[in-house]
């Protein structure tokens, strides 16, 4: 279970999350939605350490990472995956290497293992001979895909998505939610998608919690957002113009 | 009148906090090279990067420093009917001050802006975050090779910029103008020290520590974009540039 308790966050005058609080079960898919530029990446960063809280904790099965050290947070985020919304692939590296990359330097498995390994990896992203093509000659759905079978290669209990599907055409969007959520059924991971894929992400996850003005507005089961009276929730969900979500 | 002492104040400190972190950035450096120096490997391709790659760069300087140094020499020389004394003045100038400057000034804009640009769009694309989360530290992998790269690199360089630089003064003062070859080497055997030899290899070690230190944070610090990253890599050519050239007097100064 990831707990996050009052987190605060400004970058100088912009107070991007303010006293949020919000609960992440074990073993589901959590889709957390809201406008963009609504601080939903820079709430992601938080869950993993990347970026520090200025006031509030942020906790992980029991452990408040929020003032941990280098090595004790590296020893948290061991469990972790994390597919970026650009996918961060190391631009110098070709597909295998990239993929490779954390078990050859975490692990003391022989050649023929690691490429095992990767090879499977990226079958389950359906990926094929793509190995030694480098990130710049790939598509972006294609490296979001390596992305996540390099979040996935550690077998990681948790995993964050930030923008899985952001930039992609509908079909190869839709695509990545089924692997995203044939891999959590397999894999039974902890999955956190940032998004703004409404209402397509219902589809996959099993809570939502909405994004507004630093605070989470309203969290619950894709039904209960859907049913939802709120007049924030509904003008995100429908799309609408006219409402309390200004557009300048 | 207030808001100049504010705009002082915060000028003050910001440059505080920006000196700060420059240290920290250099100190957790040193530390991380001592407790896990990266692969072989990956030090070996940046020594080649940094070192090997900017041979044909630093042989031009080189050689034309050490011709031109020949000739104002001999024309300085002359007046006092001294020219035999070339060999030691071309020797000296390189060995204690130029070969270590400039072979240093000439890898900062080969190898320093480089080595900016690459961890500049490592960290605007993520790249660098990436090895964070994946529980891999950064330093690790980029800065300890870089500086363990340049610390080897510039000694070395600077060796070839002096060799270089005698044979180009050579080449002006004997065959061209026309000083007895003897002299030239006979000169420089009886002048240079091997303290001036000695203060030359400290100094480009320093200047190796210089460039790859400002190199480095400056790219580790880039902010968001394109414009993010240019003005990280002017920033950090100018920044080491400068601090070379201070640093060198500082340093020769004690050493002297």
């Amino acid at each position: 279970m990831i707990e996050l308790f009052r987190v605060t966050k400004a970058f100088g005058d912009q107070v991007v999350l303010n006293h949020l609080d919000l609960t992440i079960p074990t073993g589901k898919i959590t889709a957390v939605i809201g406008p963009s530029g609504e601080g939903k990446s820079v709430l992601l960063r938080h869950i993993i350490g990347l970026l520090k809280p200025d006031m509030g904790r942020v906790i992980v099965d029991g452990e408040d990472i929020t003032h941990m050290s280098r090595a004790e947070l590296n020893r948290v985020r061991e469990r972790f995956g994390f597919l970026f919304q650009n996918s961060a692939l190391f631009d110098s590296m070709t597909v295998f290497e990239n993929v490779a990359f954390p078990l050859q330097e975490k692990t003391r498995l022989s050649k023929d293992e690691i490429r095992d390994r990767v090879r499977r990896a990226l079958e389950d992203v359906g990926l094929r001979d793509v190995d030694d093509k480098y990130p710049d000659q790939l598509s972006g759905g294609m490296k979001k895909r390596v992305g996540l079978a390099r979040a996935l290669l550690l077998k990681p209990d948790i995993i964050l998505f930030d923008e899985p599907t952001t930039g992609l055409d509908p079909i190869i969007c839709n695509a990545m939610h089924r692997l995203i959520k044939e891999t959590h059924q397999r894999y039974g991971f902890t999955a956190v998608i940032v998004t703004h894929e409404v209402p397509s992400i219902f589809d996959i996850c099993g809570y939502v919690a909405m994004l507004y003005r630093g605070r989470i507005q309203m969290r619950g089961t894709p039904d209960e957002i859907r049913a939802s009276e709120d007049p924030v929730v509904r003008q995100f969900i429908n799309g609408e113009l006219e409402g309390p979500l200004k557009f300048v | 009148m207030l808001s100049i002492a504010r705009y002082l104040g915060a000028l003050t400190l910001s440059l505080l906090r920006e000196l700060g972190r420059m240290l920290l950035f250099i100190l957790y450096a040193l530390y991380m090279i001592v407790r896990a120096p990266g692969k072989p490997v990956h030090i070996l391709k940046q020594l080649s990067f940094i070192g090997a790659k900017s041979f044909f760069v630093i042989f031009l300087t080189a050689a034309f420093t050490g011709m031109v140094l020949a000739l104002q020499g001999y024309y300085t020389l002359t007046k006092f009917g001294s020219e035999g004394m070339l060999g030691s003045v071309v020797a000296l100038s390189l060995i204690r001050e130029l070969g270590p400057v400039l072979s240093a000034l000439m890898v900062t804009g080969r190898a320093g802006s480089a080595i900016t640009a690459e961890i500049g769009i490592m960290r605007i694309t993520e790249q660098i975050d990436a090895l964070e989360v994946m529980a891999l530290e950064p330093f690790k992998y980029l800065m300890s090779p870089r500086i363990l790269g340049a610390l080897i690199a510039l000694p070395l360089l600077c060796a070839i910029f002096d060799v270089i630089g005698i044979y180009g003064g050579y080449l002006v003062g004997v065959k061209l103008m026309g000083v007895n070859p003897g002299a030239y080497f006979h000169e420089m055997e009886k002048s240079v020290e091997w303290k001036d030899v000695y203060s030359g290899i400290l100094k480009s070690v320093s200047f190796g520590l210089i460039i790859s230190w400002i190199c480095c944070y400056k790219g580790y610090y880039t902010s968001r974009g394109a414009e993010g990253v240019s003005r990280s890599t002017t920033a950090a050519v100018v920044m080491s540039s400068v601090l070379i050239l201070v640093w060198d007097y500082f340093l020769t100064s004690v050493l002297l």
